[in-house]
């Protein structure tokens, strides 16, 4: 291997920088603290419909208020997932290829997360 | 991926025993030795010494082995009051400085002494800072500004706005800091670490400072800045009593501050 002779400062630079991350910081944040109030709110419905049978549960998640934050939380849980694992990534995967398609998948996995997930809640909420 | 154990050449091994019979207190002290010429894996030499007979601190102790019992023992070693910052090394599990860390400080038993860790080592307590170094330079970490510089007096800056460098300006680039942080450790090639960061907010809150926006445009990067994940070590280990982890908050809560929410 022949020797290094960039000069560290060449190095230290790099690409330089790409200006950007604060998007994917700030989004995190947010569907953290939207995540609180829908985790809670999931928590409470669940524990709500325990006993039940399948019909009062279709029933229950078919009312507009239920629908509507089933559909949020879907959002918000997969959103926030997939930000959290970029972040383990880019931590931890060093083998290039690897971490470009990790990513790619776990980006394609949950936004078919999200359409499954969205479309089932719509699918019991407009009863078809 | 991510290194986790150490490559075959680097796995630290036992080594040489120095007693000190007769001595009145003696503390035994295990040290890390690594010569890059003699082809040898790294190894731990224990170290016998007699307190009674020895300065308080840790440096003290090193430069006692160094000076009487084994001169071929390398370290770096300067202003021995904590303000150099080239005594930085792995004291008893913690990055601190030789120079201010008491051997009465550290837990009972052997005091554990190696280089500051996930570092290319030099020899033996001298780790390679050349990269750190590097990244240093590259937040370009002087005064910049746009206007002239005023005629027949220096740029004027409040009290108030003096204090804002308050916890910033102690710091002396010791490097305890950056190589305690496991993000440091896994991205170090990219991430800034906690003493560059700590220093590229010096100079961003500083009110005489006219380059602020292309200091946060340098900084606004996945790796330079974001790969801190608030583990808050930098904050523990400081040997000064600086909080890194604040100082990287503040440039995250400024970049936020810029765009719209």
């Amino acid at each position: 291997m022949s020797r290094d002779l960039r000069n560290p400062l060449q190095r230290a630079r790099g690409l330089g920088s790409a200006k950007d991350g604060v998007g994917h910081w700030w989004s995190q944040r947010l569907t953290a603290i939207a995540l609180v109030v829908l985790v809670l709110w999931f928590v409470v419905l669940v524990l709500g419909l325990l006993g039940h049978d399948y019909q009062a549960v279709r029933a229950s998640i078919a009312r507009p208020w239920n629908a509507l934050l089933m559909i949020a939380f879907i959002i918000a849980a997969f959103w926030h997932a997939v930000l959290g694992l970029q972040v383990v990534i880019e931590d931890y995967v060093h083998t290039r290829w690897l971490e470009v398609t990790s990513m790619i998948v776990i980006k394609l996995l949950a936004v078919a997360g999200v359409l499954a997930g969205v479309l089932a809640v719509l699918r019991i909420a407009l009863g078809s | 991926m991510a290194e986790f154990t150490l490559p075959k050449n680097s796995k630290v091994q036992g080594g040489k025993h120095h007693a000190s019979p007769g001595a009145k207190k003696p503390r035994t002290f295990k040290v890390y030795r690594w010569n890059p010429d003699d082809g040898q894996n790294p190894r731990t030499d224990t170290y016998e010494v007699d307190m009674a007979a020895c300065g308080p601190m840790v440096l003290d102790v090193l430069l006692k082995i160094k000076n009487e019992i084994d001169p071929t023992l390398t370290l770096r070693r300067s202003c021995r009051e904590g303000i150099c910052g080239s005594c930085a090394m792995n004291i008893d599990g913690t990055n601190t400085l030789a120079c201010t860390r008491a051997v009465d400080e550290c837990s009972g038993g052997t005091v554990a002494i190696y280089p500051l860790p996930h570092m290319p080592v030099v020899k033996d307590l001298v780790p390679d800072l050349t990269h750190f170094y590097a990244q240093f330079a590259s937040i370009k970490p002087w005064l910049r500004t746009q206007s002239p510089a005023p005629a027949d007096k220096e740029r004027l800056q409040s009290p108030e706005d003096r204090k804002k460098i308050d916890g910033l300006y102690e710091c002396i680039l010791c490097a305890c800091c950056s190589t305690s942080c496991p993000s440091y450790w896994w991205n170090g090639d990219r991430y800034l670490g906690p003493a560059i960061l700590l220093q590229a907010y010096r100079w961003i809150v500083d009110s005489r400072d006219e380059d602020t926006g292309a200091r946060l445009d340098d900084l606004e990067d996945p790796f330079k800045l974001y790969r801190c994940h608030t583990i808050m070590n930098c904050a523990r280990t400081c040997p000064k009593g600086l909080n890194p982890a604040k100082a990287i908050a503040e440039i995250k809560k400024l970049i936020v501050q810029r765009r719209s929410a």
